[in-house]
């Protein structure tokens, strides 16, 4: 089954099994491994990307689901040599420990500093992703960090 | 993997798919499938996607009933008007799960899933909905309170697929009350859930009451012995005491590894209780 789809800007043609998982077309067959397997089972979000502007788990969603989306992963969000603004404070505020949650955790923040009104606050937005150092505070204090600097802008 | 995908563009070319082989699963949103398919559980087998089929396509029309197409998910209804007239469909969307599964699991899916544990049919149960069915032979509706017989056990033959989920427009003065107890807040399975609705006169008589369980009975339950004893009585605190007892005879929790026999119980009463003085005797 050939199937066309673009990930973070670059189009791609592959022929995987068709219910290959997202997850794993990213990393086996195009070399984008930001994106993290956790529980392969839809409960820790550490596969977290943005596929035609929702948030999926890429474990949950068959290849031949994402014919013709567009997906983003954690790769696609530094632009020109420059650290996204939520990569930028995770990496000041001690938001990053062992590192498995945190490209899902970047990318479920990104989508709710772009939809702010889809979650009450940061806990909601991020009650999909799952994370075992950090106990969550300094996640927190990241994503509100980088909150700041986008009203500012 | 042994595993096929039809991906038919016309909702009569995937009736005439299923007409031929019963053996398709018909796949929407993937997010109970693709956890079946991944723990192993799944024997080889042809999924039907349904992701194409226009017909199918994601409208919330409002005009006298609501009408969810078959692949509305609960982020759809979640930013839609629609939860003006039907705040329970939000606040179950919100607690499914997190974001990344309110914007792929669809409110059909939950239907065909056939879990016990379903966030969303409670929801649709309460307000009245009617399930729409296509085959190859016709269409048919069936009422979401008479589709489950058992555990996983549906009125759906395999040569059908749900179409749409239809609601009629609440009339004014109903209250509703939604509560699903977990382990947490977001992202967690019920050990219990109560999706209310009542409607009381001036004189705090119950008019009309609805109330919906999970996790508590084989499938989703709509308790209607305990809504039969509190139709047209005048809600006071002992007719709600009553209530917590009669529900105990309708409901057959079991012990599981998310809950016990006697929680569920108990806290079933309690929501029972939390229900019913939420819109009678204090209000």
């Amino acid at each position: 089954m050939q199937i066309s789809l673009t990930v973070n800007g670059k189009n791609y043609q592959v022929t995987p099994p068709p219910m290959k998982r997202l997850l794993d077309v990213l990393r086996e067959d195009l070399a984008w491994t930001g994106t993290k397997e956790g529980c392969g089972e839809g409960e820790c979000g550490a596969c977290t990307a943005i596929m035609d502007g929702v948030l999926v788990l890429t474990c949950m969603v068959p290849i031949c689901q994402a014919a013709g989306k567009h997906v983003t992963t954690i790769e696609g969000l530094a632009a020109d040599g420059k650290l996204h603004r939520l990569q930028q404070a995770f990496l000041e505020k001690g938001g990053a420990q062992c590192g498995i949650c945190t490209p899902g955790m970047i990318i479920a923040a990104a989508y709710y500093l772009e939809h702010p009104d889809e979650a009450e606050d940061i806990g909601e937005a991020l009650a999909g992703n799952q994370c075992r150092c950090t106990g969550y505070t300094r996640i927190f204090e990241s994503v509100k960090a980088a909150s700041s600097l986008y009203s500012i802008v | 993997m042994n595993f096929e995908v039809l991906t038919p563009h016309s909702l009569a070319s995937a009736l005439d798919a299923l007409a031929s082989n019963e053996k398709l699963v018909p796949l929407a949103g993937a997010t109970d499938l693709m956890v079946y398919l991944e723990a192993g559980t799944l024997a080889p087998c042809t999924f039907l996607n349904l992701q194409e089929l226009w017909e199918l396509r994601p409208v919330l029309a409002l005009n006298g009933s609501l009408t969810l197409g078959a692949l509305t998910t609960y982020r759809d209804v979640r930013l839609s008007a629609v939860k003006d007239h039907f705040p329970m469909l939000a606040w179950a969307a919100r607690e499914v799960g997190a974001l990344a599964i309110q914007s792929r699991g669809t409110w059909a899916g939950n239907i065909a899933n056939g879990s016990p544990a379903a966030d969303g049919v409670p929801a649709l149960m309460a307000y009245d909905a009617e399930v729409d069915l296509a085959s190859k032979n016709g269409r048919r509706s069936v009422p979401l309170a008479a589709f489950y017989r058992g555990y996983k056990q549906m009125d759906r033959r395999p040569d059908e697929i749900i179409t749409a989920i239809r609601m009629p427009l609440p009339q004014p003065g109903w209250s509703d009350y939604y509560r699903k107890v977990g382990t947490r807040r977001f992202q967690a399975i019920s050990k219990t859930l109560l999706a209310g609705r009542i409607l009381l006169d001036a004189n705090r008589t119950v008019k009309d009451v609805r109330m919906v369980f999970a996790s508590v009975a084989p499938f989703t339950l709509r308790a209607v012995q305990t809504e039969g004893l509190l139709r047209g009585r005048h809600l006071t605190a002992d007719l709600i005491g009553d209530a917590t007892r009669a529900i105990q005879d309708e409901i057959h929790p079991i012990d599981d590894i998310r809950s016990t026999e006697a929680y569920r119980r108990r806290v079933t009463a309690n929501l029972v209780r939390d229900f019913l003085a939420a819109c009678g005797p204090v209000c």
